[in-house]
């Protein structure tokens, strides 16, 4: 599951670690607090999830073993499908476009071609130190016909624009907060990951007589895979974990927004509202295990030698 | 992500910043340098188009501080990217930290608890962390980096429930524990320590210490912690905004408003609006929620010099 190697040694001194099979339990001291505390809020509330999930409470005789049974249950459920298709979908049309503008900014960037490149880099980057509950309160007003920028569109246009917080509109409307809160994220990293392209490269390309647009796909755009795989992998989770900006959105949009709205939102409600833990549990790590699974394969197709 | 819920956000909690070290054996950004053969012209369309996203970036934030000087009225009854008649920015502050008995003031204090033991504790845990990975061989030391990178891909809403199960349990919930506990791990964090570790401290210092016969732990103080500075002020400024944005860690954990964070209690005033009867009070939560994203906006401008150096110190290659 690692994207993430350990890093290389690098020039100056690369000597691997001294071994001193004497203390080799010395690490552990240092490396101890962070693998305790770890082990309490990952590892224990996996294993306990996994537990819960094979039990159920019954109406008589208190919580029994029923083995798979919530699991097959969660795969029969059309309220999980709908809301894992509504999250898929969000994911197909939001993240391409997210990653797409970060990569384009992070490119003109990195060309050197801009006026102000600092300034851009740093507002753009903004939008992520603000928090989801401030950014959808935010959008959320905007969006409003009654004190928002939709209502002084129609307004001073005379116009009647679509409600963004209506049933069709809603998920998109969801799409442009967490574009807009994680646009200077993405475009940070991979702004960052171009900054460390060996000089020689683009010496390389210089006598060999190559345009920017060969540069940006020969060497650029190789160079900087790795970072390009670890967000698109990050965004996958966000998707399917998309819980904040629903939930707040929610008293505006009461309607198009139900509790069951994406998976999270749906064990959260069970859970919850409904005292489900056990079924609830199993929806939770079917969802863990598919956002699993994608990561995987994308980080496989990903760091692909060759292409 | 967050998605995101972040990272990550939540989730969509994410991936990545060491600052480029001051010392000698860290990545170096080379700047400026050169790209392209010839002159640079800088492009006025190319500025242009990436105006376009700016624009887009702050239009949000420009509505947020003109909303803020406005009454209720206001809001109703001018356009959202103009000011009214009624300038109110500081009735609306004073009411906003007078609101409810103050309750503004108390969730700001909780907030800088929660950042202060929260982030300040994953930062020291991620320090120590990756100090040990970069510097030591110790038995099961891949075992550990393969479980915590494969834990990050779990997301982690899904271990919420059980997170509050077990923390119920222990008798944990409702308390600043429920928050802080959970905030001390930064897999993400540990990761740059490593990274940044691994290029910042020469192992011949570290062992010119142990011939001195300085032991570990004074080696590890002495040696190691000043080296790893700039690394350190990347990883807590990450751990901040993430343990500040944080929402629904505290959602589920916590049920007495007097230990609720801004971001839940900004949720609980704007859903006020909802309950019947309830005291309408939009101009609060919209000056509530420039308050809440002023210091984090400050503590970015100012210390940029520490995040924007490389993100990707492990990706140097040459």
């Amino acid at each position: 599951m690692t994207t993430l190697q350990p890093p290389a040694a690098v020039s100056g001194h690369d000597r691997p670690p001294a071994k001193r099979d004497r203390r080799s339990w010395t690490g552990w001291g240092f490396i101890g607090p962070f693998v305790a505390v770890f082990a309490l809020v990952f590892l224990a509330p996996i294993v306990y999830s996994i537990y819960l999930s094979l039990f159920r409470d019954q109406l008589i005789g208190g919580t029994s073993f029923v083995g798979l049974d919530n699991y097959q249950q969660a795969l029969q459920d059309d309220q999980f499908w709908s809301s894992l298709t509504r999250v898929a979908l969000f994911l197909a049309v939001q993240v391409p476009i997210m990653l797409g503008i970060a990569l384009l900014i992070a490119l003109a960037l990195d060309s050197g071609r801009l006026y102000g490149t600092d300034f851009f880099r740093i507002t753009i980057f903004l939008p992520y130190a603000v928090p989801a509950v401030v950014a959808t309160l935010m959008w959320g007003f905007m969006y409003g016909t009654k004190y928002g920028l939709v209502g002084d569109i129609n307004s001073a246009f005379d116009v009647s624009l679509p409600d963004p917080l209506s049933s069709d509109l809603v998920l998109a409307s969801i799409g442009n907060i967490v574009t807009w809160e994680f646009i200077g994220y993405n475009m940070l990293i991979f702004y960052s990951a171009l900054r460390v392209i060996p000089n020689s490269l683009y010496e390389a390309a210089e006598i060999d007589g190559a345009g920017q647009f060969r540069i940006i796909s020969a060497i650029k755009l190789p160079a900087i895979r790795g970072a390009l795989v670890i967000a698109t992998i990050f965004s996958i989770i966000g998707s399917f974990q998309l819980f904040n900006e629903p939930s707040i959105l929610r008293p505006l949009a009461r309607n198009a927004i139900t509790t069951d709205f994406t998976p999270n939102y749906y064990t959260y409600s069970l859970s919850f509202n409904g005292q489900q833990h056990n079924y609830s549990a199993a929806v939770a790590i079917i969802m863990g295990l598919i956002t699993m699974v994608i990561a995987y394969v994308v980080q496989l197709r990903g760091m692909r030698k060759g292409a | 992500m967050s998605s995101t819920s972040s990272p990550v956000t939540t989730a969509s909690q994410s991936a990545s910043v060491p600052a480029a070290g001051t010392t000698k054996s860290a990545p170096r950004l080379r700047t400026p340098r050169k790209h392209t053969p010839g002159r640079r012209k800088r492009s006025v369309l190319l500025t242009v188009l990436t105006g376009l996203i700016l624009l887009y970036t702050v239009v949000p934030l420009v509505w947020l501080v003109i909303s803020a000087t406005k009454t209720m009225d206001g809001l109703a009854n001018s356009s959202g990217l103009w000011f009214s008649n009624d300038f109110a920015l500081w009735d609306n502050i004073s009411q906003t930290f007078t609101y409810h008995d103050g309750i503004f003031v108390r969730w700001l204090l909780n907030t800088l608890l929660y950042v202060v033991l929260g982030a300040g504790g994953a930062t020291l845990l991620a320090i120590l962390g990756g100090y040990a990975l970069a510097k030591f061989n110790f038995p099961g030391k891949r075992a550990v980096f393969a479980v915590v990178i494969g834990a990050v891909a779990v997301p982690g809403t899904a271990l919420a429930v059980p997170t509050f199960l077990m923390f119920s349990k222990m008798g944990l919930t409702d308390t600043p524990w429920a928050v802080i506990i959970p905030s001390l791990v930064s897999p993400f964090g540990l990761y740059l320590m490593w990274v940044f570790a691994t290029e910042a401290i020469p192992v011949e210092l570290l062992e010119a210490a142990r011939i001195d016969g300085a032991g570990e732990v004074r080696t590890f103080f002495q040696v190691a912690m000043p080296l790893l500075a700039p690394g350190t002020v990347t990883v807590l400024l990450f751990t901040t905004v993430a343990t500040w944005n944080n929402y629904f860690l505290p959602l589920i954990m916590l049920k007495d408003p007097n230990w609720y964070p801004l971001t839940l209690g900004l949720d609980a005033w704007n859903n006020q609006a909802q309950t019947i009867g309830g005291d309408v009070i939009f101009n609060l939560v919209i000056t509530g929620s420039l308050l809440t994203i002023v210091p984090l906006i400050a503590a970015f401008l100012l210390l940029q010099r520490f995040w924007q150096s490389g993100l990707a110190a492990g990706s140097v290659k040459e």
